[in-house]
């Protein structure tokens, strides 16, 4: 039996889904690929700074975030149900996702917020 | 299931699955390994709210990050994180005809149309990605 709630989870999993499968894949080979490789001009501390800075970009870091580790927490939890045959665990293995992907986004809202 | 409402059920007939039954069948590993995307989608957010928590730290903390980025073993193991993003992608995207009908003029728009629709977003916010990081170097 589904609890009523599964509905709202499989909602932020598959709005994170389609916006980390639109945007991260660019996003990772410039930030963590191009760059340390040198092929692309790597932005100065200080810019950084002051883009992040802008709330608009808050607000879209904070729904990349939020929205990334919700679809995280989805599907781990059912790998963790089918793939490992856990389907025993299942109150616990979906405290632990969705308790830990809220968790990290408060962390992320917190951080957001208090930046610099 | 609970077990204890097993009172007068005769007993259970369950074949008992291996732990590594996906590793069997090319569909089946498939299947689980897009399912494992969600990892590296997870380890992609989290670094990206890492350096915002270590570039407003100090510049010399945001430094020591960026070097480590460039050491070999951390670059290959972000090719791999890539490759899996590139594959939650194509997986994600493929998929939308199953969860999106689109209707034009009452009839139903073929797969092939929505699917390449989707990529034709992929690409135009892969380029808007793109354009906005070279934007602030």
């Amino acid at each position: 039996m589904r609890p009523p709630r599964e509905p709202f989870f499989w909602a932020l999993f598959s709005a994170g889904g389609m916006l980390t499968a639109l945007v991260l894949p660019a996003a990772a080979l410039y930030l963590w690929v191009s760059r340390p490789l040198g092929w692309v001009a790597a932005p100065t501390h200080a810019a950084l700074m002051a883009h992040v800075a802008s709330p608009l970009v808050r607000v879209a870091l904070f729904v990349l975030i939020a929205l990334g580790l919700f679809h995280w927490a989805h599907r781990f939890r059912y790998t963790l149900y089918d793939g490992l045959q856990l389907s025993h665990l299942y109150g616990l293995i979906a405290t632990i996702c969705y308790g830990g992907a809220t968790l990290l986004t408060v962390f992320a809202a917190w951080t957001l917020w208090r930046f610099p | 299931m609970n077990p204890d409402y097993r009172l007068h059920h005769p007993k259970w007939h369950r074949q008992r699955m291996p732990i590594f039954w996906w590793l069997g069948k090319l569909s089946f590993t498939k299947f689980i390994t897009r399912e494992l995307t969600c990892l590296a989608v997870a380890y992609a957010v989290l670094l990206l709210l890492a350096e915002i928590v270590i570039m407003a730290h100090s510049e010399g903390a945001h430094e020591r990050f960026l070097r480590l980025l460039a050491a070999p073993p951390v670059l290959a193991f972000h090719l791999l994180v890539c490759a899996a993003l590139v594959f939650h992608t194509v997986t994600w995207l493929n998929l939308a005809p199953k969860a999106l009908v689109v209707r034009l003029g009452g009839r139903r728009l073929p797969d092939w149309a929505v699917v390449a629709g989707h990529y034709t977003l992929w690409l135009a916010a892969s380029v808007a990605v793109v354009w906005l990081l070279r934007g602030i170097s």
